[in-house]
């Protein structure tokens, strides 16, 4: 061994990109991934135009990632920055989503539904729509640079960037009022970070759609090796039954000629024309495979023709695999689906998602801080009584004012103001109005004869004097806190 | 040496490297293309980068940006969208500012800015003073507690030399005018004012020296006088402190706390923050004469 030997010559130290022109196919899995594609992109597009009525304190936008105002609106649901751990038991349930999913039906993810393949898939439609299917693309590729090449290529990469505006274009309407921000965009009065934003979605779709494609699958995504180390023997995942289609044969009477076995396989080289990473599915489960499944749907196709059952190239799992090729029956799909693993994942997210619900039900729109002065923390008054103070937030959560009232509930002796009244009218209780949607801070301080040494701690009640009593509406937000006196 | 033969791996059909770790084998699967032009990319951009911006000792970017000029610009920046919130508190009088809720808050705000940097050496940084620098958190004032007597304290000093306008009493050392014995009678006489000690004979003596002595400023019940500066003696707070020592050394060598003018040495609009400051602690009295009501009440700072 020497270190010569870690540079291979012959492989080089790079090698370049293989294009893939992905013959145009029909069946079952297409039309599948046609409804996934228009379901995605039309929600992506669709969703920050529509509007939701909050009143007249709250946007009317139905979806809304308010960074400036540190607010988050979904439909009936408002986020504040303080209840963010809703967005973690979101990432929590994207998470053990990712197990379930990928445990039941493998890299379906990356087959459908991820952003990258479903813009590719775009894209390499309106290329099909311009340059023809897969053989007049090869063609184009490699004729010499016409005129006509150069128009088609410009004609295609225009529509490719006008798809990669629209998308980058989208994306910033969810952080801000939809309407008034496509019109400030297009006379040039929106914020800088909107253009930019726009301008690196823009460029991203353009080059990962148009160019990159099976490149950011395979060598920049962490996805694929995620999911690879997810998936188990029992995952469903794009198989060729090799066992049925080798030996592979192109024609029937060559191979009953040469020996007597024939598979299935006509190494018609169908599946691989049509996949979009360019990978050979029947050399077995492989990172490239994103598991779209179109080479099913050429297969079943070839197989049709050669009135051959479907399924040479299926979704199977690696068990069912095994237990064919011994020469067992084909199991139902459903088995692979519901299994104890899959059903597991499914009850832990499904009781994520519903406690999620309850809490979210049930949450507090009034709250309290209380901040204690720590510096002084005891003022002795001219008369002497023992002063300590508070800055409090009231945090009104709902998007309407608020009419509360705040009370002392122990340390009887004490009475209490606020920074906005005087001393003489201190009492057990204040009478505030909390500003919509916002948090009202104050400074509350409270006296009480001096004295006695050591801390006293009592409650801070708010309770609402604007909802039915008994609702929702008129639960009491408290704080406990400690008056100190020496 | 010879070279081997690279072995390939069967399953990919790509040469292996040559290491193993426990059975475990490198394929020798080349770069993508365009990752090394990316790689070459990051390198021009370094080039560019470092002519550019200052990455090199004493050598200045050709952009001329610098970190010390980009915190000038920030501090101009606000400077400027400050300008608005200062030149409100300026255009408003002193009295008037309670009647703006939004200007009286940037007034404080800046006031409390104003205070960390030119108050606390004497006052702490809570405002709670220390014995002979008064707790401007309490309600007991020595030349008012409204906010134009605040504010007037705060431009003219207290006893500051070379200010005419300065705030200006002097208690005198009583220690050449009466016996220790009298002193004493008159320290018991005002731990009775405070509600410290029960009435006694010397009290009672002290009484008399006190209405002799003491009472042309401090006021014949002891209730102090703001015209000069006079201390309340019949509330809790001392100043200087309110046991028999303390007394004692205030009554037998008299105090002479020097609070400087700041009139001239901060701007206006600054003094007028730290007034407004000042008077936000807690202690802060109304304007005594037909105090305005608040004007608007806001969502922030709303009471009944």
């Amino acid at each position: 061994m020497s270190a010569l030997d870690l540079i291979n010559p012959k492989s080089g130290l790079y090698s370049r990109r293989e294009p893939v022109f992905p013959r145009v196919v029909n069946g079952r899995f297409r039309r599948l991934k046609w409804t996934v594609m228009i379901l995605c992109l039309a929600v992506y597009y669709i969703t920050p135009w529509l509007r939701w009525d909050r009143g007249q304190f709250a946007p009317d936008q139905a979806v809304l990632v308010d960074l400036a105002g540190r607010r988050f609106f979904m439909f009936d649901i408002e986020i504040w920055p303080q209840e963010f751990y809703y967005v973690a038991g979101l990432l929590i349930m994207a998470g053990i989503g990712l197990f379930l999913v990928t445990s039941a039906v493998g890299r379906a993810w990356c087959g459908y539904a991820c952003p990258q393949t479903v813009w590719t898939d775009l894209f390499q439609h309106v290329e099909r729509w311009i340059d023809g299917d897969r053989n007049a693309q090869v063609k184009l590729n490699n004729a010499p640079w016409t005129a006509a090449k150069l128009g088609r290529r410009l004609v295609k990469w225009s529509l490719w960037l006008a798809i990669a505006v629209a998308t980058g274009g989208a994306w910033i309407f969810y952080f801000a009022d939809a309407p008034t921000l496509a019109q400030a965009f297009a006379t040039g009065t929106a914020a800088p970070v909107a253009y930019a934003t726009v301008g690196v979605l823009t460029a991203t779709t353009f080059i990962f759609g148009g160019f990159m494609r099976e490149q950011v699958c395979i060598y920049m995504c962490p996805w694929p090796r995620i999911q690879t180390a997810m998936l188990d023997e029992k995952s469903l995942i794009v198989t060729y039954r090799d066992w049925r289609g080798e030996p592979r044969t192109q024609g029937l009477k060559k191979a009953a000629s040469a020996s007597g076995k024939v598979g299935d396989c006509i190494d018609c080289n169908a599946c691989v024309s049509v996949c979009p990473t360019g990978v050979d599915i029947r050399k077995g489960p492989q990172l490239g495979c994103i598991n779209c499944a179109l080479c099913i749907d050429a297969c079943d196709e070839v197989m049709a023709k050669l009135n051959r059952p479907r399924g040479l190239i299926d979704y199977l799992n690696l068990d069912d695999e095994k237990h064919e090729r011994a020469g067992g029956q084909a199991r139902p799909i459903l088995k692979t689906l519901l299994r104890p693993r899959t059903l597991v994942y499914f009850a832990i997210w499904a009781s994520i998602g519903l406690a999620m619900l309850f809490f979210l039900g049930e949450r507090a729109r009034l709250a309290i801080d209380a901040a204690q002065d720590r510096n002084p923390v005891i003022v002795t008054l001219s008369d002497g009584q023992v002063r300590n103070g508070w800055t409090l937030k009231m945090r009104n959560m709902q998007s309407r004012p608020r009419q509360i009232e705040l009370a002392m509930v122990g340390l009887p002796e004490g009475r209490m103001w606020t920074d906005a009244m005087d001393r003489r009218n201190a009492a057990r209780s204040v009478r505030l109005s909390l500003a919509p949607d916002a948090t009202t801070k104050l400074h509350l301080y409270v006296a009480a004869p001096g004295g006695v040494a050591g801390e006293t701690p009592f409650v801070l009640n708010a309770r609402p004097l604007d909802a039915e009593p008994g609702s929702k509406d008129a639960r009491v937000a408290t704080r406990t806190v400690k008056f100190i006196r020496q | 040496m010879s070279h081997e033969k690279p072995r390939v791996d069967d399953a990919t059909g790509t040469n292996l490297v040559g290491h193993e770790w426990d059975g475990i084998e490198e394929l020798d699967t080349p770069l993508p293309r365009w990752w090394v032009y990316v790689f070459a990319a990051t390198v021009v951009f370094s080039a560019g980068y470092v002519v550019a911006y200052p990455s090199l000792p004493d050598v200045a970017g050709s952009t001329g940006w610098s970190s010390r000029g980009q915190l000038d610009e920030t501090l101009k920046a606000e400077a400027v969208a400050r300008a608005p919130l200062i030149n409100a508190v300026a255009a408003t009088d002193i009295t008037q500012l309670a009647a703006n809720p939004a200007v009286m808050r940037s007034a404080i705000e800046g006031g409390r800015a104003a205070f960390k940097v030119n108050c606390v050496q004497c006052h702490g940084a809570g405002a709670a003073g220390s014995k002979g620098y008064p707790n401007l958190n309490d309600d007991d004032w020595l030349w008012g507690g409204d906010i134009a007597s605040i504010h007037t304290t705060l431009r003219n000093g207290i006893r500051s030399p070379g200010v005419d306008e300065t705030r200006y009493s002097q208690m005198p050392a009583f220690a050449d005018m009466l016996t220790r014995a009298q002193i004493g009678q008159i320290v018991s006489h005002v731990r009775v004012l405070s509600g410290q000690d029960k009435a006694s004979r010397a009290s009672v003596a002290g009484a008399a020296l006190f209405a002799e002595n003491c009472a042309s400023c401090h006021g014949a019940d002891g209730k102090g006088n703001r015209e000069m500066g006079a201390p309340n003696l019949t509330d809790a707070i001392w100043l200087y402190g309110g046991d028999r020592a303390a007394l004692t050394q205030t009554i037998a060598k008299a105090r002479f706390g020097v609070m400087p003018h700041w009139a001239g040495r901060l701007d206006d609009v600054t003094i007028k923050m730290l007034a407004a400051y000042v008077h936000s602690l807690g202690g802060g009295e109304a304007t005594p004469a037909a105090a305005p009501a608040p004007a608007a009440e806001t969502a922030d700072n709303v009471g009944t």
